[in-house]
């Protein structure tokens, strides 16, 4: 297999600026995260609050999703380039993730 | 080129992982796997909505009166935690630092053995109740979704401490760095997964 790698030494100025950027990153990274734990920490104080599970059950699975998605367009970076075929593989996944939970839940409940 | 040529943090490429063929075909070939693991979970996630709380007539076992928030709190912030931890793992690749690699990747690892740790307590906590693999359609169907999960926490566990000891000497290069992101990203959608469980399953089982 071709192991051929673009080999570019940076300058001072790029490997500056690349330290930097991945910096910032991270602190992005870390925002996340702190987003992540407050959703949690919302979802499981619903569940504590007592309301009807008609109102609790969607916002803490719409909770889910956006962490789900924080999770995988930053943790897993599916939004820097070169994820196109990546994001297809993984919404086909969530496609038919969603018709085979759509179709337990209807045919044997209804 | 060598696969093991040595670099220097300035001619470590932005992004090693696929830097290489070998490393972009893993990238992509990975990103198929996820999408048939969701499609995996998605079956036991589907099974679970099923079939909770159905069992023999008389069965005492509901999600609500078995499963104990608190427990399912800790390990949440357990698994969102080592899931940061990988991240800073990546970013320290990225920088060219083994060694700050090697240190949050072994963070990243007893977080998740703390995980797995309450899971089997749970686990055991739940037979000792009398709530065993086959006492229900219930108890099977919880049984093998939680624990497919656990058992990708399991995997995962073990594939980071084999990574981490196979290339303690070899340090940082092409040839490895596709292989620690694949296990990064493998390890964020133990979480992305868990996030579902832990709504789904705990959440939702608790609220009625």
């Amino acid at each position: 297999m071709a192991n051929n790698a673009d080999t570019h030494v940076k300058n001072r100025t790029e490997y500056e600026y690349s330290r930097r950027r991945s910096a910032d990153e991270m602190r992005g990274q870390v925002t996340t995260f702190a987003i992540m734990i407050f959703l949690t920490l919302i979802a499981f104080s619903a569940v504590y609050a007592g309301f009807s599970a008609y109102y609790v059950a969607p916002i803490i699975l719409l909770l889910a999703v956006v962490q789900v998605v924080l999770q995988l367009y930053y943790f897993m970076h599916m939004s820097q380039k070169g994820h196109e075929t990546a994001s297809m593989f993984l919404y086909t996944g969530v496609l038919i993730a969603f018709i085979t939970v759509l179709t337990f839940l209807t045919i044997i409940w209804w | 080129m060598d696969l093991n040529s040595k670099y220097t943090p300035q001619s470590w490429p932005e992004h090693p992982e696929q830097a290489t063929l070998e490393g972009k075909n893993k990238f992509v070939g990975f990103w198929l796997f996820l999408g048939g693991e969701t499609v995996l979970f998605a079956s036991l996630f589907a099974t679970y909505l099923a079939l909770k709380n159905k069992g023999p007539s008389g069965m005492e076992f509901t999600t609500q009166g078995l499963f104990e928030l608190p427990l399912v709190f800790i390990m949440t912030m357990l698994l969102l935690t080592s899931s940061l931890t990988s991240v800073y793992a990546m970013y320290h690749m990225r920088n060219y630092n083994f060694k700050a690699m090697q240190a949050w990747l072994m963070i990243t690892v007893l977080l998740g053995a703390a995980f797995l740790g309450f899971e089997i307590y749970e686990f055991n906590h739940y037979v000792h109740l009398g709530f065993t693999y086959d006492q229900s359609a219930f108890s099977t169907a919880f049984f093998t979704l939680v624990g497919t999960h656990g058992l990708h926490v399991l995997i995962g566990l073990g594939w980071i401490i084999l990574l981490m000891i196979r290339n303690a000497k070899r340090g940082l290069n092409l040839y490895n760095a596709p292989k620690y992101y694949v296990a990064s990203l493998y390890w964020h959608f133990i979480d992305v997964v868990w996030v579902f469980i832990f709504t789904v399953v705990y959440l939702m089982g608790a609220l009625e």
